[in-house]
């Protein structure tokens, strides 16, 4: 398991990073980084699932500048981690409904650092502000790699220790007899459609034609739905 | 040190004169350097310390090169306060590097600058976070609603998205390069105009075909009642949201509600 938590924290730490240091290319949303952990423990495809449950979610967390919203790079890795763990070694519809909330948590705390990490880059560069206004190169690049070490730290961190409280928990929850697991993936997808949905309006009703297409895609798409579950 | 220290820029008086050419290996820098324009981002400056970071290289084009006056004096004018979006940051940084070495007064540069923040961010926000990002990740869900492998999934979104961030990012440089103090007339330009809005109906109709796709294969083989019933379960938790728009926030509030269920199906066990 060390072994599995080591590789979980410097994968977190670097999807971590690319939320906001670099190279925001966006490896570090969910439907990414839960594939990517479900892979390091043996099962992309359950580290998808639990990744496209995630993404459902960050929809309505988008990162707007100075906003504050749930980081995802250093959580999703571990989530989609746990769900392929717990489903290595007992059923998937428990191990995703830990695996699920516990990412929304990990990402919350993770938004929590950022603050923190914003806030200590601050202190970094107003005790160099007399450099900068000298216009120090040493200084300027200075604080960019501090700032960007910070953050693959603070990514890594997080990562080790969720991995560390997430694995054994979900080892532990995903062999548990439960009547009711069958409702546990119903329960977060339709969850996760609503608040996608629900972000989807908030994000584009403002633009003018967009009811229209959003009615043919959920045409196209509900017409699918009928064809497929046939 | 770089060899184009050594060999300062002719400078032009006005952006109708010759564009100079910035050497490939300062280009080469800058954009490399712009992947990094937030690392230090904080509450104080913003991302002024990565404008500063990402102008450099071009600034040793200055006469007098690395350490010179006109060098210390334009890194210090473009290390203070700074926001806009990270992406369309590359405008800023090429048409305050144009701005340098054609050696505009200092004070003109700095009303420039501060007048491109408002502007570089909104845009920004519009077709990035609120176009693209949710644009891509709807097409990447409804390829996983028809059955695509996780491989497919996850490479259509990063390649589909970084097509698109990656251009912004060159194309922006270039804009604030080709413009110089003019490049507000570049805010206009198509892409920037119709982009958003070309964007948000391309997300709306994906978002309205791939969460219910999504949702059936989530619920893999449930059915057609199943999934029915948990579509409908989520279009009234999409209503119910959307009234409350603004003072409750979703995933706020299945952090709580999956915890809560998870805890319940332990205890029906026990």
């Amino acid at each position: 398991m060390i072994v599995d938590v080591l590789v979980l924290g410097v994968l977190g730490a670097v999807l971590g990073l690319d939320v906001v240091s670099f190279p925001q290319a966006q490896i570090s949303r969910p439907i990414v980084a839960a594939t990517l952990g479900g892979a390091v423990m043996g099962n992309a495809g359950t580290g998808l699932v639990c990744g496209v449950l995630l993404e459902l979610f960050a929809h309505e967390t988008l990162p707007f500048g100075a906003s504050r919203y749930p980081e995802w790079g250093s959580s999703s890795p571990v989530a989609g981690a746990a769900a392929a763990a717990g489903a290595s070694v007992g059923e998937l519809p428990m191990a995703l409904l830990f695996a699920v909330p516990f990412g929304l948590l990990t990402a919350s705390v993770g938004g929590w650092s950022m603050v923190q990490l914003r806030q200590l880059n601050a202190r970094l560069a107003r005790r160099r502000l007399d450099a900068l206004a000298r216009g120090s190169a040493r200084t300027v690049a200075g604080l960019q790699v501090a700032g960007a070490t910070a953050d693959l730290v603070r990514a890594g961190l997080i990562s080790i220790v969720a991995a560390t409280c997430a694995l054994p928990a979900v080892r532990w929850i995903a062999v548990q007899s439960a009547p009711l697991s069958a409702y546990a993936i119903p329960l977060l997808a339709s969850m996760g459609g609503a608040v996608a949905a629900g972000a989807a309006w908030k994000m584009f009703h403002s633009t003018s034609g967009t009811r229209w297409f959003g009615l043919a895609g959920l045409a196209l798409g509900t017409g699918l739905v009928l064809l497929m579950t046939r | 040190m770089d060899d184009t220290t050594t060999a300062p820029l002719t400078r032009p008086a006005s952006a109708d004169v010759r564009l100079p050419q910035l050497p490939l290996a300062t280009r080469v820098a800058m954009i490399s350097r712009l992947f990094a324009v937030q690392a230090s981002w904080n509450y104080e400056i913003l991302i002024g310390n990565g404008i500063g970071f990402c102008v450099e290289p071009a600034l040793r084009l200055l006469p007098g090169g690395v350490g010179g006056d006109a060098y210390r004096a334009a890194l210090a004018r473009q290390s203070q306060y700074f926001n806009a979006h990270p992406y369309l940051s590359s405008v800023a940084v090429g048409a305050l590097v144009r701005a340098e070495l054609e050696g505009q007064p200092a004070a003109r540069i700095e009303r420039f600058r501060t007048a491109l923040c408002g502007p570089l961010g909104s845009v920004g926000d519009r077709l990035v976070w609120v176009g693209l990002l949710p644009t891509c990740s709807f097409s990447s869900l409804f390829l996983f609603g028809l059955g695509a492998s996780p491989l497919v999934c996850v490479l259509v979104f990063l390649l589909w998205y970084n097509a698109g961030h990656i251009a912004l990012r060159l194309w922006g440089l270039q804009m604030g390069w080709e413009k110089g103090l003019g490049v507000a007339a570049a805010l206009g330009h198509p892409i920037l105009r119709a982009g958003p809005v070309w964007l948000a109906r391309a997300g709306t109709f994906l978002a309205g075909a791939a969460i219910p796709l999504t949702v059936m294969r989530l619920v893999d083989g449930g059915g057609l009642v199943r999934t029915g019933i948990t579509l409908v379960t989520a279009a009234a938790g999409a209503g119910t949201l959307v009234l409350f728009h603004g003072r409750v926030e979703g995933w706020r509030l299945a952090l709580l509600a999956g915890f809560a269920a998870l805890v319940l199906f332990l205890l029906r066990h026990a």
